[in-house]
């Protein structure tokens, strides 16, 4: 669906779900992830959809995943940094975390 | 004719959309005005309790009336979901008070003691820390213990507003937005309400206005002494449930968002948000149950409640218009069911009984005792 424009090329790695996805210095999660072609950022705690990045600019909180252990970070609002371990959530986050 | 009415409800939130839908049906023609969206509404900040914890010391019919409504809830939620498919997610897991200090411990029991003086119609006791922790594995070292009573609970009040709503207005009920009363007028047997949207005329009245209740009463010889009184309610992202039972200041939606509230200020018609106050209400819930700090809150919003000077509702009937009624209180979720099943019937049917006389404001007219 995304494709990297040839000047945005990957400069550091993150994992998701613990496998590596190209990232470039600078760019958010949702970003690399939308660019790696990952759509599915969680399973909505009501009903149980599939849901992805809507608005990009932190309004909508679809786009909903666990960085470093912390659930219910916007992906769209954190920037990555090398080694940064993200999660896909499935339903509400857990507080005991 | 269109504007024409057997019964006009004045005010769209809760009381009035109970008392509306209790009302209609039977080929009763019902009209339910509303002011619109940016009316005050204390059903924009309610907490969505079925509660009777506390209610009614000083006044026990009170206590009688919300218990009875309490009792009658597990039909009005049923009633509503057989008519509209709303499932208003009515539980009641029975509901605590937390102390987070011997002081609010013992002050606490106290009061029980002085409720148990009056014999309510319901039972509340009090649980150390260990009874507490059963019931709420994750309250916090500062919880020393909390009182609960089996016969609270809680609903989805947005669901019930919405089932109240759509019921009404299944069984024939009109609803008109933006309708707020400008007049009132009392002749030949009839009212006849002016709204920028035209008259509406109706043999019978009833004033469910809220804190709108002030202006409209005396129109038609009744009082209506409310003040509005502010509440803030925190809103965190959905959470695991962690929350079994709901508590007076703060619970678990069946989505797992975490309401906190029951801030209680007096700021006049100000529904603005006192981050001190907000600040005040989320410590106090993280003292309660320290994991809340980790979550984020979403949501802030104040609103007004609609009080009355002793805090108990008003219902009167008026002397000088016949047919006009006047029903304002400030717990409108747990009322509900007392207003749909038994307040409703009785305006439909044009007297209130006399058990509910000892709600007349004609209370606030006597001198208080030195």
């Amino acid at each position: 669906m995304f494709r990297r424009r040839p000047e945005a090329a990957p400069t550091l790695a993150i994992r998701v779900d613990g496998v590596a996805v190209p990232a470039r210095a600078g760019e958010s999660v949702a970003a690399a992830m939308l660019a790696a072609g990952l759509l599915r950022f969680r399973d909505a705690p009501a009903g149980g959809a599939p849901r992805g990045p809507y608005c990009m600019m932190g309004a909508c909180f679809d786009c909903l995943v666990t960085i470093d252990g912390v659930g219910n970070r916007q992906a769209c609002l954190e920037t990555v940094r090398e080694g940064m371990a993200v999660e896909t959530q499935s339903g509400p986050r857990a507080l005991a975390r | 004719m269109a504007d024409e009415f057997d019964i006009a409800v004045v005010g769209g939130g809760l009381v009035g959309a109970a008392l509306a839908w209790g009302a209609s049906g039977a080929g009763r023609r019902v009209a339910l005005l509303d002011e619109g969206d940016l009316a005050l509404r204390a059903a924009r900040a309610n907490f969505a309790l079925v509660w009777v914890q506390g209610k009614g010391l000083g006044l026990p019919d009170y206590a009688a009336w919300t218990a009875r409504s309490a009792a009658a809830w597990p039909d009005l939620a049923a009633a509503l979901g057989g008519e509209t498919g709303i499932d208003v997610r009515y539980g009641r897991p029975g509901g605590l008070h937390l102390a987070l200090s011997e002081a609010e411990l013992e002050r606490r029991a106290a009061w029980l003691g002085r409720l148990h003086n009056q014999s309510p119609p319901y039972t509340v006791r009090m649980l150390d820390r260990a009874e507490t922790a059963r019931l709420l594995p994750a309250i916090g070292p500062d919880v020393v213990g909390a009182s609960f009573c089996p016969d609270d609970g809680h609903c989805d009040s947005l669901r019930l507003f919405r089932a109240l709503h759509a019921g009404f207005q299944r069984r024939g009920g009109r609803y008109r937005a933006d309708s707020a009363v400008d007049g009132i007028r009392h002749a030949g047997g009839e009212f006849r309400l002016a709204t920028k949207r035209g008259e509406i005329r109706a043999a019978k009245l009833v004033l469910a206005a809220g804190l709108g209740n002030a202006r409209l009463a005396p129109m038609v010889g009744l009082a209506a002494p409310v003040r509005p009184q502010r509440g803030h309610i925190l809103v965190t992202e959905r959470v695991a449930p962690f929350l079994a039972h709901p508590l007076a200041t703060l619970r678990q939606t069946g989505e797992g968002s975490v309401m906190i509230g029951d801030s209680q200020e007096e700021a006049g018609f100000d529904t603005g948000v006192d981050t001190g106050v907000a600040a005040a209400i989320a410590a106090r819930a993280v003292r309660a149950f320290p994991l809340l700090a980790r979550a984020n809150v979403v949501r802030s919003w104040a609103a007004l409640r609609v009080m009355t000077g002793d805090g108990f509702p008003i219902y009167e009937q008026s002397a000088a218009c016949p047919g006009a009624f006047l029903a304002t209180c400030h717990s409108g979720v747990t009322l509900a069911a007392a207003h749909a099943t038994v307040l409703a019937p009785q305006i439909a049917a044009g007297a209130l009984a006399p058990e509910l006389g000892v709600f007349s404001a004609r209370r606030f007219d006597v001198p208080a005792a030195a």
